[in-house]
C-alpha cells in the first residue's frame, strides 16, 4: 500500500522533471535557466531519496545527498555568481525559434518512450515506468545543447543531460554502485570548475561568450 | 603492489607540480616523475610476464597481457614526451607563448592526464573506466587551450563539448551494461567488474547488451576519433602544444579504443554473433577513407598528421572488428607502431614549426639544409607512418590487409585506395618541407631529438624482427580478445 503511494510521488516527480526539461527549452534568460536547473536537481534528489526510502537501498541516500549539495546548492550558486560577474543576463534567442524546438521536443519524447519500452519491460525495479521519462530528459537536454549558441546555456544543457542519465540509472537499476556514482560526481564537479576557468578565458579572448565567434576552425 | 606505485607516482607528481611547479626545475621533475612511472610499469610488466594475469586490491584492478602491454606503451611514450617537452617548452617560453604560471598548469595536468589514462587501463570496474576516461578529457582541456589564442580556445571548447557529449553516451551505455549485469550478478559493486562480467557473459541479456554496445561504441568512439565523430580531433591536435598533440594522438586514442575492446569482448560473448565486429568495421572503414581524402586538403602540418591519426585509428578499429587471432595480433601491433611513430613525428614537427614560426606547410621549407636532424627525423617518421617496408608499420598494415583480403574481400579496394591516397598526399607535402629551398636561419637552439630517433629505431627494429617473447605476448593478448 505504502509502496504504491511512494511510487505515485516518484511518478509525479518524474513528470515534473520532464516539465522542467521543456521549460528549459523555452527559457530565454540565463538566470531563469539556472533556476530551472536548480529545481530539476531538487526534484531529482527528492525522487532519489523516496526511492531509497521505499526500497531500502541505502546507498541511494548518499547519491541523493550528493545531488542536493552539488546540483541544487553549489552549482547554481556558482552559475549565479558567474552570470553576475560576467554580466551576461540578457534575453538570448535560441538558434531555432522556440515553438519549433518544442515540437521537435515532443517528437523526441515519443521516440524516447518507444526506445525505453523494451528495456523497462525487462527491469525488475518498481520505478521502471519512469525510464522513458529519464531518456526523454536526456534527449531534450541534448536538443537544448544543439539550439543554444552561448557558453553557459550549453553547459547547463550538458548538466541537465547528466541529470537525465542519473535518473535513468536510478529508475532502471536503483542507481549505479556507490563508488562509480562518487566518481561521476567528482568528474562533474571538476568539469564545472574547469568550465568556469574556461569561460573566463573565452571572455578575455573574444570579449563575449557568444560561440558564434568560434567558428573559424572548419574544413575548407 | 607495483600497481599502486604506477598510479600513485604520476598522481602525486601532478599534485606536487601544481603546488611547487613554478620553480626552475619543474620540467626536470616532470621528466623524473615520468621516469619513475616507467619503472613501475616495467616492474608490473615483468611480473605479469612472470606470473600471468592477476587481480589486485580485492578485484579493483585487473591486469592481463592486453592491458599491461598498453600500460608499458603509455608509460614509455609519456616518459619520452616528457623528455622532449623539457627543452621544447623552454623554447616556447622564450618565444613568449607561455609564462611560468601556464607552464605549471601544463606540468601538473600532464601528470594527472597520465595517471587518469593508467587508471583507465588497469581498473577492473567498467564504471571506473568511464570515470577515468572523463578525467583524462578534463585534464587535457586546459592543455589544448594553453596558448590562449582564439583558435586554441575554440579547439578546446569543441573538444570539451563533443567529448563530453560522447562520454555521456558512454555513461548511458555503462548504465545499460550494469542493468543487464545486475540481473545475473546481483546489485552492488561487483556487478560492474569486468572479470565477473566476463565470467557470466553468455547469460547477459542480448538485446540490452547490443544497445549498450552501440552507446559505448559511439561514446568512446568519439574519443578514438572515429568518423563521423572525429571533428574535435584535428582542431585539438593542431592548436594544442606539440607534446600534448603527441600524447593525445599516441596514447589517449589507444586508451579509448581499449575501452571499446573491453566492451566488445563482453558483447560478443552475450550475443554470439558479429554485430559488434561489424559495427566496428563500418566505423573503422569510414574513418580510414574519409581521413585519407581529407589529408589531401590540409595546409597545416599538425592538422594533416592529426587526420593521419584518424586514418590509422580507423584501420586499427577495422582490424579489431574483423576479429580472429591474426587480425587482433595485427591491430595490437599497429597500435604500438602508430603510437611510437606518430609521437616521433609530432616531436619533429614541433621543432620544425618552432623554426619556421608557422604551422603552415608552405612556410616550412628546406629543413635538411639548416637543421638536418629535424629534417631526417620528419622524413623517416613520415616514411615509417606511410608503411614503407623496413619499418614496423608495414608489417602490421600488411597483416591487416591480407586478412581483409581473405575474410572481407569487399573492403580491400577501399583500404588500398585510402592508403594510396594518404601516401601520395602526405609524402607530396612533406617532401618539399624537408628538401626544398629555404632562406630561413637555423633553429638557434639544440632540438630535443633523441626521443624521435629512439622511437623510430624501435619501429624499425620491430619491423625487421619481433623478439619471440614479444610475439608470444601479442598472441596471448590477441587470444584474450577472442582469437
Amino acid at each position: 500500500m505504502t509502496l504504491t503511494y511512494h511510487l505515485q510521488i516518484v511518478n509525479l516527480l518524474a513528470a515534473l522533471l520532464l516539465l522542467i526539461s521543456f521549460a528549459m527549452l523555452s527559457q530565454r534568460r540565463i538566470v531563469g535557466l539556472v533556476t530551472l536547473f536548480a529545481w530539476q536537481g531538487a526534484a531529482l534528489a527528492l525522487s532519489t531519496a523516496i526511492v531509497a526510502w521505499s526500497t531500502d537501498q541505502h546507498h541511494l541516500y548518499y547519491s541523493a545527498a550528493i545531488t542536493l549539495v552539488l546540483k541544487v546548492v553549489a552549482m547554481p550558486w556558482y552559475f549565479y555568481r558567474l552570470v553576475r560577474k560576467l554580466d551576461v543576463n540578457r534575453v538570448v534567442e535560441p538558434m531555432i525559434n522556440i515553438p519549433t524546438t518544442m515540437l521537435i521536443g515532443i517528437v523526441l519524447v515519443i521516440f524516447a518512450f518507444n526506445l525505453a519500452l523494451p528495456i523497462s519491460e525487462m527491469s525488475g525495479t518498481v520505478t521502471r515506468s519512469t525510464l522513458g521519462i529519464a531518456l526523454a530528459c536526456v534527449l531534450l537536454a541534448f536538443l537544448m545543447m544543439i539550439t543554444r549558441s552561448k557558453a553557459i546555456p550549453l553547459v547547463i544543457g550538458f548538466l541537465a543531460m547528466e541529470n537525465g542519465l542519473f535518473f535513468a540509472a536510478t529508475s532502471a537499476t536503483y542507481g549505479m554502485p556507490l563508488v562509480v556514482e562518487l566518481g561521476v560526481a567528482l568528474d562533474v564537479l571538476v568539469g564545472v570548475f574547469v568550465l568556469g576557468i574556461f569561460i573566463f578565458q573565452i571572455r578575455e579572448t573574444f570579449d563575449s561568450l557568444d560561440l558564434k565567434h568560434m567558428e573559424k576552425l572548419k574544413e575548407r | 603492489m607495483e600497481i599502486y606505485w604506477l598510479l600513485g607516482i604520476p598522481l602525486t607528481g601532478g599534485i606536487f607540480l601544481a603546488l611547487w611547479g613554478c620553480r626552475k626545475h619543474a620540467p626536470e621533475i616532470n621528466a623524473l616523475v615520468s621516469f619513475l612511472t616507467l619503472l613501475a610499469a616495467a616492474l608490473l610488466t615483468h611480473r605479469i610476464i612472470d606470473q600471468g594475469p592477476m587481480m589486485v586490491g580485492a578485484g579493483w584492478f585487473f591486469i592481463d597481457s592486453f592491458n599491461v602491454f598498453l600500460v608499458a606503451l603509455t608509460a614509455f611514450v609519456a616518459f619520452t614526451t616528457a623528455l622532449f617537452s623539457r627543452p621544447y617548452m623552454r623554447i616556447e617560453q622564450e618565444h613568449g607563448k607561455l609564462n611560468a604560471q601556464r607552464l605549471r598548469l601544463y606540468h601538473s595536468s600532464y601528470q594527472i592526464f597520465i595517471a587518469a589514462m593508467l587508471l583507465a587501463l588497469t581498473t577492473n570496474n567498467m564504471g571506473i573506466l568511464w570515470v577515468a576516461m572523463e578525467a583524462a578529457t578534463l585534464a587535457t582541456v586546459l592543455l589544448v587551450s594553453l596558448y590562449r589564442t582564439p583558435a586554441s580556445l575554440e579547439a578546446a571548447w569543441k573538444y570539451f563539448i563533443l567529448c563530453g557529449v560522447g562520454i555521456a553516451l558512454a555513461l548511458f551505455g555503462t548504465i545499460l551494461l550494469y542493468f543487464a549485469a545486475e540481473k545475473v550478478l546481483g546489485s552492488g559493486g561487483t556487478a560492474l567488474l569486468w572479470t565477473h562480467l566476463n565470467g557470466v557473459k553468455a547469460q547477459l541479456e542480448p538485446t540490452v547488451l547490443s544497445l549498450a554496445f552501440v552507446f559505448l561504441l559511439v561514446g568512446y568512439g568519439t574519443k578514438v576519433g572515429l568518423a563521423p565523430l572525429h571533428s574535435w580531433l584535428p582542431d585539438a591536435h593542431a592548436e594544442g602544444p606539440t607534446p600534448v598533440s603527441a600524447v593525445l594522438s599516441g596514447l589517449l586514442l589507444n586508451v579509448a579504443l581499449y575501452a571499446v575492446m573491453r566492451s566488445k569482448v563482453l558483447v560478443d560473448g552475450a550475443l554470439g554473433n558479429d554485430m559488434a565486429g561489424n559495427l566496428m568495421m563500418g566505423f573503422g572503414l569510414l574513418s580510414v577513407v574519409l581521413a585519407a581524402f581529407l589529408i589531401k586538403r590540409q595546409t597545416d602540418v599538425k592538422r594533416m598528421f592529426a587526420y593521419s591519426s584518424i586514418e590509422h585509428m580507423g584501420l586499427i578499429t577495422f582490424a579489431f572488428g574483423m576479429g580472429g587471432a591474426v587480425a587482433n595480433f595485427a591491430a595490437l601491433l599497429h597500435m604500438t607502431m602508430h603510437s611510437l611513430t606518430k609521437s616521433a613525428i609530432f616531436f619533429a614537427v614541433g621543432h620544425a614549426t618552432q623554426k619556421a614560426g608557422t604551422q603552415l606547410m608552405d612556410g616550412i621549407r628546406g629543413l635538411i639544409k639548416t637543421n638536418p636532424t629535424i629534417g631526417w627525423g620528419l622524413m623517416l617518421g613520415t616514411v615509417a607512418i606511410l608503411g614503407v617496408p623496413p619499418f614496423g608499420v608495414f608489417a602490421s598494415e600488411f597483416l591487416i590487409i591480407t586478412t581483409a583480403m581473405h575474410e572481407h574481400p569487399w573492403a580491400t579496394p577501399f583500404l588500398l585506395l585510402a592508403l594510396g591516397v594518404a601516401f601520395a598526399s602526405i609524402f607530396g607535402k612533406v617532401q618539399p618541407m624537408v628538401f626544398g629551398e629555404t632562406e630561413l636561419p637555423k633553429l638557434p637552439y639544440q632540438p630535443a631529438l633523441t626521443p624521435v630517433f629512439l622511437h623510430l629505431g624501435l619501429v624499425l627494429m620491430l619491423g625487421l624482427f619481433i623478439p619471440p617473447y614479444l610475439a608470444a605476448w601479442y598472441r596471448q593478448a590477441a587470444q584474450l580478445l577472442g582469437g
